[in-house]
């Protein structure tokens, strides 16, 4: 793990976003997963720490209950009051284990973003225009830099003067260098990058230790890991189940010595922790760590856990349109032949007229006539191409017979041909350009010199694949899909239709980005959107979910509340997907957690109470060997719960794009359903093993 | 006819009576509360009280509001009970001491009517009408008044305001109280109820005098039913032929003992601008209903120990003229809805069904509840079930357009934890008292059971009497009395604080991705968290007694 995740260079040859596209989280196989729990097995006993144990409630009691047991265990040895008091800190030490491992994944990132982090000198200019070199860690906001091919950029900062390459792959895990120039949207740099090629000077923005590096270096470690509002409501929660199952126990204590059964401490303390939810107080910090983890695994760094919380919540996106819903240039999509024109001739001439065409339109052109089964031959070594010049607003080809084929605006091919363009043709033409579309139409002039018009290529702007069905996915989710776009409102509709959004904005200005969001805020809705550029960072900062492409500038990077690497804008897709994940995950163990005490009562109760009322003999339905290896019993598979969880706290519940009741309907049969018949499977066979040992 | 078919068709007929006033009643219910006129006779209350029924007061407010005059209630009834030696009509009877005096004003302030003396012979009619009655109808109204309170908080949107206690408390007094209270006493009367203001002297056929103590009675039973209060004018209350005398006024009362409870859910529903969410919410009431029913009904009429083999059927503490399915029928009424009136010892019912009516009233009085009560209870539990049912649907959890965050969670565990603890601790304490054994009316596993009950009806405000044991001590007397009045008052703060959150909030527009709470898997799920969270709360204390007993 010695950068963060690489990307594909080139966006555009990028297949569509699906979930199958995610690297697979590593470590999650069991072999692995052994491993890291073994290497972080000091870090867990450290943990035990009482100071740090308080954080979590319910595993503080855990801990309490662990040392009331020792100390009864050591006054008054068997194997039963050991035996509990052992598994009592192993559940403890679980907890802490599952804790440590989730951080662990984070250290080791934070651990090669900080090799990065050398000891950097930077070429201060002063205000004479003289050059010192002072220690990158003693720069202030507004100092001037000079970086030269092969420094490391000191700090963060925009670019005052000149233009350079730069290797940002210490960031983002991309090797291919990027451009960085002086003014507009890509002035930013990045301190910790490495610049390839030229000179140029930078206006440090961030104080040493404030910079984007830190910042991410503090993000991956989760030194600066805050609860999160849903956290803190499930906290309080935990915590009061805790205090009801403390008054359960503690007053049992007079209700069993009343009904002639007095209890020792062991059996009320093992009693009490496995009815608290220890599986949900042990394993909710590793949730939300995982959590942050998934996010800087598709390669985006949450600025808060709150904003990966909202992100669950958001009901409304707003996607730009170039690069995230269409794949931003145009492309051909049909022929429509001249009346008394073939259709293969219109698409034979259409090829050949675009073979040496380099522009992504003439490629598609070409593409667009293989795909309807033009023959696959070369362009005669002894045709001519003819360029687009703004002059002529043609390209083509003229053949060695004297042949030639013209593509381009109607009325510049009309020009050419001296004629007037069929009406059926001016029809398709006028009709493309309503629907949004840019119509080329094809000339040609045959060896005699007559000229003909032969039809219209039809060029559009091409919805990525699969975005209708996601956009329908998110629908079903209770999420709309806003487009924005720079086009008028007959393209940007024409488009919004075919992609399936459920709304669109069309020439939009930064301004209309923030009244459509402020507007949506008002109904109660939570707003999501991607922005790079500086006229974004108002809107950025207002969106509830704002995510800044890294490639943009430092003002889009400071307002949103994420930034993605991979400037990759359909990201924001994935990043609802991590946040609603973060929240099933940790209501599908609270539920887990709840529901698996029915059993542990039908273990511990009747072995309690058995020789004070022998019925209550009738509700061991599991059928424990002995009162004590009853208790054991449930109290080992309280701790071992723990363990078994561990994968799915760091993995999370698999996810399902389904409206609300399916989703619900599903983890309520899984976790609630489950977590009430699971324990009763597991205890009975930890019984057969457990009531093997003598002395219980 | 048999018994069964005829205690059907009571629970068919009882059934069908309750859906026949449920959108009438509910829906005007609901107008009472969102009315902007007011009636000439509140206006005069509003002028003679000083009180300005268009100023709206804020959750703070509105809580001290109900605080303060509760416990003013609790003084003053306080001093007639002791001083009532000094009151008309006062039967010669004399004061009642300071402790009793202090449990009784407490448990009918508090709608909980939890009875430490027997009424025929401590009180004057004096002190049974202007101090029990009056706090029968303004504690039931109390209670509606702070349901209604949660369900602005829900409705509004960016607003500090939860209306006015002080109209809510007027408008239900006397808009839907006395109202309904008049028509039942009258036909209580009707039905064979005494109502007079003397004892009345007989002689016997074998020619000796007999005082036959008489009173305001039907006025009272009115209220004592319709308001959910259950404090008896007599000592063995409904099973008292004054109280209730025919098969035909037993029947009466169970319905005026739900009709409120009922019918409030329509209000709630009609309140809500979601009907659908008000049916859903008496979905939830009626299936635990109708388990406790069967449970209840199946315990005391099948005769399953070998006692009630042997007298050929479970009779010990039965009226005949009610027999095992209505005194089952009535049980389970009474104790689902905070009402705690009996007409049967509950002391007598077998273990399982004791064990039912215990649980009935453990799962937070919300099947259907107290008057007002089971509405605010039975919202807060559903909003626990839409925290976890939220999150596992990947979105902060949220219950009719509102967001449940750390603060409403504070508030809803608080309240989820108050009476628990109390119900527990109480009993806990009591049971490690010596004194607590010679106290009880039995041993082992059902002497047990008498002190659970009694901490389980007063924390719950439910009221009925497991009987058995002796309450009169101090001890019982004060903690009972504490019991009674924090998990009254507790509550209802944290309710109104609840509330007041809420109606600050703006309202989340519903999307395909929230979770439908009228729904039958919302249903399904609320059920299944109230019996989780009860049965996890109380199973051990539980199977100390009623399952111990019941299994044997």
């Amino acid at each position: 793990m010695s950068t963060l995740v690489p990307t594909p260079p080139d966006e555009t040859v990028r297949a569509p976003h699906t979930h199958h596209t995610h690297r697979p989280a590593a470590g999650m196989t069991l072999g692995v997963l052994l491993r890291q729990g073994a290497r972080q097995l000091p870090e867990a006993v450290r943990k035990l720490d009482p100071r740090h144990m308080w954080r979590s409630p319910v595993m503080f009691l855990v801990l309490l209950g662990s040392v009331a047991t020792t100390a009864y265990a050591i006054a008054d040895p068997s194997t039963f009051t050991v035996a509990i008091a052992a598994w009592l800190w192993l559940t403890v030490l679980f907890g802490n284990l599952a804790e440590a491992v989730a951080e662990g994944r984070g250290k080791a990132q934070a651990a090669s973003l900080r090799a990065t982090r050398t000891d950097t000198v930077a070429r201060l200019v002063g205000t004479d225009g003289a050059e010192s070199q002072v220690p990158a860690t003693q720069l202030k906001v507004g100092d001037l830099v000079v970086v030269e091919a092969g420094d490391v950029v000191p700090g963060d900062g925009d670019i005052v003067e000149g233009i350079a390459s730069v290797d940002e792959s210490a960031i983002t895990g991309e090797s291919a260098p990027v451009i960085r120039e002086a003014g507009g949207d890509r002035s930013a740099v990045t301190g910790g990058t490495r610049v390839l090629s030229d000179r140029i000077v930078v206006r440090i923005t961030a104080a040493a230790g404030e910079t984007f590096l830190d910042k991410m270096i503090a993000l991956v470690e989760g030194t600066s890991r805050r609860k999160t509002p849903n956290e803190i409501a499930l906290s309080i929660l935990l915590a009061s189940l805790t205090l009801v199952f403390l008054a359960a126990v503690a007053t049992l204590a007079p209700m069993a010595t009343y009904a002639g059964a007095p209890q020792d401490v062991v059996v009320l303390v093992a009693l009490l922790v496995c009815l608290i939810p220890t599986t949900i107080g042990a394993l909710l910090s590793a949730i939300g760590i995982a959590g942050m983890d998934r996010l800087v695994r598709v390669n985006v760094l949450a600025m808060s856990g709150r904003a990966v919380e909202a992100a669950g919540d958001v009901s409304t996106l707003l996607l730009d349109k170039t690069g995230t819903i269409t794949y931003g240039n145009r492309q051909a999509s049909r022929f429509v032949p001249a009346p008394g024109i073939g259709h293969d001739e219109l698409r034979n001439t259409a090829r050949l007229s675009s073979l040496a065409d380099q522009t992504p339109e003439g490629r598609s052109v070409v593409d667009l006539a293989l795909l309807q089964g033009a023959d696959d031959h070369d362009l005669p070594s002894d045709a001519t191409f003819v360029e687009f010049t703004a002059q002529t607003r043609m390209s083509g080809v003229d053949l060695a017979d004297g042949t030639q084929v013209r593509k381009g605006a109607g009325s510049a091919i009309g020009a050419w041909l001296g004629l007037e363009q069929p009406r059926e043709v001016q029809d398709t033409v006028d009709e493309i350009s309503r629907a949004g579309g840019t119509p080329l139409v094809i000339g040609r002039k045959d060896t005699a010199g007559v000229g003909a018009v032969l039809g219209v290529i039809h060029l559009k702007d091409v919805v990525k694949e699969g975005m209708s069905e996601r956009f329908a996915e998110l629908r079903a989710m209770g999420i709309r899909t806003v487009m924005i776009t720079g086009d008028n409102a007959l393209t940007a509709r024409a488009i919004a239709d075919e992609a399936g959004v459920d709304d669109f904005l069309a020439e939009a200005t930064p301004e209309d980005k923030m009244a459509y969001i402020h507007q949506e805020q008002e109904g109660g809705r939570l707003v999501a959107m991607t922005g790079d550029g500086t006229n974004d960072a108002p809107a950025l900062a207002a969106a509830d979910v704002g995510v800044a492409m890294n490639s943009g500038t430092a003002a889009a990077k400071e307002a949103g509340n994420m930034v993605d690497l991979d400037s990759d804008p359909t990201k924001l897709i994935d990043i609802v997907e991590i946040g609603k994940q973060l929240l099933i995950t940790r209501g599908a163990l609270t539920t887990f957690s709840i529901a698996n005490d029915v059993a542990k009562y039908f273990a511990i109760i009747p072995a309690m109470f058995v020789t004070a009322y022998p019925s209550l003999d009738r509700l061991n339905v599991m059928g424990l060997a002995t009162p004590q290896s009853a208790i054991l019993s449930a109290v080992v598979f309280n701790a071992l719960i723990i363990v078994a969880l561990i994968p799915l706290a760091l993995r999370g519940v698999r996810f399902r794009a389904a409206s609300a009741t399916s989703v619900l309907r599903r983890n309520i049969l899984v976790f609630g359903l489950g977590g009430i018949l699971v324990p009763f499977v597991g205890i009975k066979l930890i019984d057969l093993l457990v009531s093997t040992i003598p002395g219980i | 006819m048999s018994d069964t078919l005829g205690g059907l068709l009571t629970i068919a007929l009882l059934v069908g009576l309750l859906a026949l006033v449920y959108v009438p009643l509910g829906d005007y219910m609901a107008r009472v509360y969102t009315s902007t006129k007011h009636l000439r006779v509140e206006r005069l209350v509003y002028r003679l009280t000083g009180v300005d029924p268009d100023a709206e007061q804020g959750a703070r407010s509105y809580a001290t509001s109900v605080v303060g005059f509760s416990l003013v209630s609790v003084v003053v009834l306080m001093g007639i009970l002791v001083g009532q030696a000094a009151l008309p009509m006062g039967r010669d009877l004399p004061g009642m001491p300071f402790w009793m005096s202090f449990n009784t004003a407490v448990s009918f302030v508090t709608n909980t009517n939890w009875q430490s003396y027997a009424g025929e012979s401590t009180l004057g009619f004096t002190a049974q009408v202007a101090g029990l009655a009056v706090q029968n109808f303004l504690s039931a109204a109390v209670g509606i008044a702070v349901a209604v309170a949660l369900v602005r908080g829900f409705v509004r949107s960016r607003s500090g305001a939860l209306g006015n206690f002080w109209v809510d408390l007027t408008r239900g007094t006397i808009r839907i109280l006395l109202p309904l209270s008049f028509v039942a006493a009258l036909v209580l009367v009707a039905g064979g109820v005494v109502q007079s203001f003397a004892d009345s002297t007989m002689t016997t056929l074998a020619g000796h005098s007999q005082v036959l103590t008489g009173g305001p009675v039907a006025s009272q039973e009115a209220i004592k039913e319709l308001g959910n209060n259950g404090g008896g004018f007599f000592n063995a209350n409904s099973a008292h032929p004054f109280e209730n005398p025919t098969a035909w006024t037993n029947f009466l009362e169970i319905f005026m003992i739900l009709v409120l409870p009922v019918s409030l859910t329509r209000t709630l529903g009609t309140m809500l601008g979601n009907r659908r969410q008000g049916l859903a919410v008496l979905g939830v009431m009626a299936m635990l209903w109708s388990v406790s029913l069967a449970v209840a009904t199946w315990a005391e009429v099948g005769a399953h120990s070998p006692a009630a083999q042997a007298a050929g059927a479970a009779m010990e503490g039965k009226e005949t003229r009610f027999g095992e399915w209505a005194s089952a029928l009535f049980a389970v009424a009474t104790t689902g809805t905070s009402t705690g009136a009996v007409n049967a010892s509950h002391d007598s019912l077998t273990a399982t069904g004791g064990g039912a009516v215990m649980v009935n009233m453990m799962l937070g009085e919300i099947v259907p509840g107290g008057v007002g009560a089971g509405i605010y209870g039975i919202l807060v539990m559903a909003i626990l079930a839409v925290f976890v049912a939220g999150l596992m649907v990947g979105r902060t959890p949220e219950l009719l357009g509102k967001k449940i965050s750390a603060r409403q969670m504070t508030y809803v565990a608080l309240y989820t934890l108050a009476t628990p603890a109390l119900v527990l601790v109480g009993t806990g304490v009591a049971i490690a008292r010596s004194s607590t054994a010679d106290a009880m009316g039995n041993s082992g596993g059902h002497g047990f059971s008498e002190v659970l009950y009694a901490f389980t009806s007063a924390a719950n405000n439910n009221g009925s009497a497991f009987g058995g044991i002796t309450v009169t001590s101090d001890f019982f007397q004060i903690t009972l009395g504490l019991a009674m009045l924090i998990g009254r008052l507790l509550p209802i703060v944290l309710v109104l604080l609840l509330a007041g959150s809420l109606a600050a909030q703006g309202t989340v527009p519903v999307t395909a991705g929230t979770l439908p709470t009228h729904k039958p898997l919302f249903v399904g799920m609320l059920v299944g968290v109230i019996v989780i969270m009860t049965g996890l709360t109380y199973f051990p204390a539980l199977a100390l007694g009623p399952i111990a007993e019941a299994l044997v």
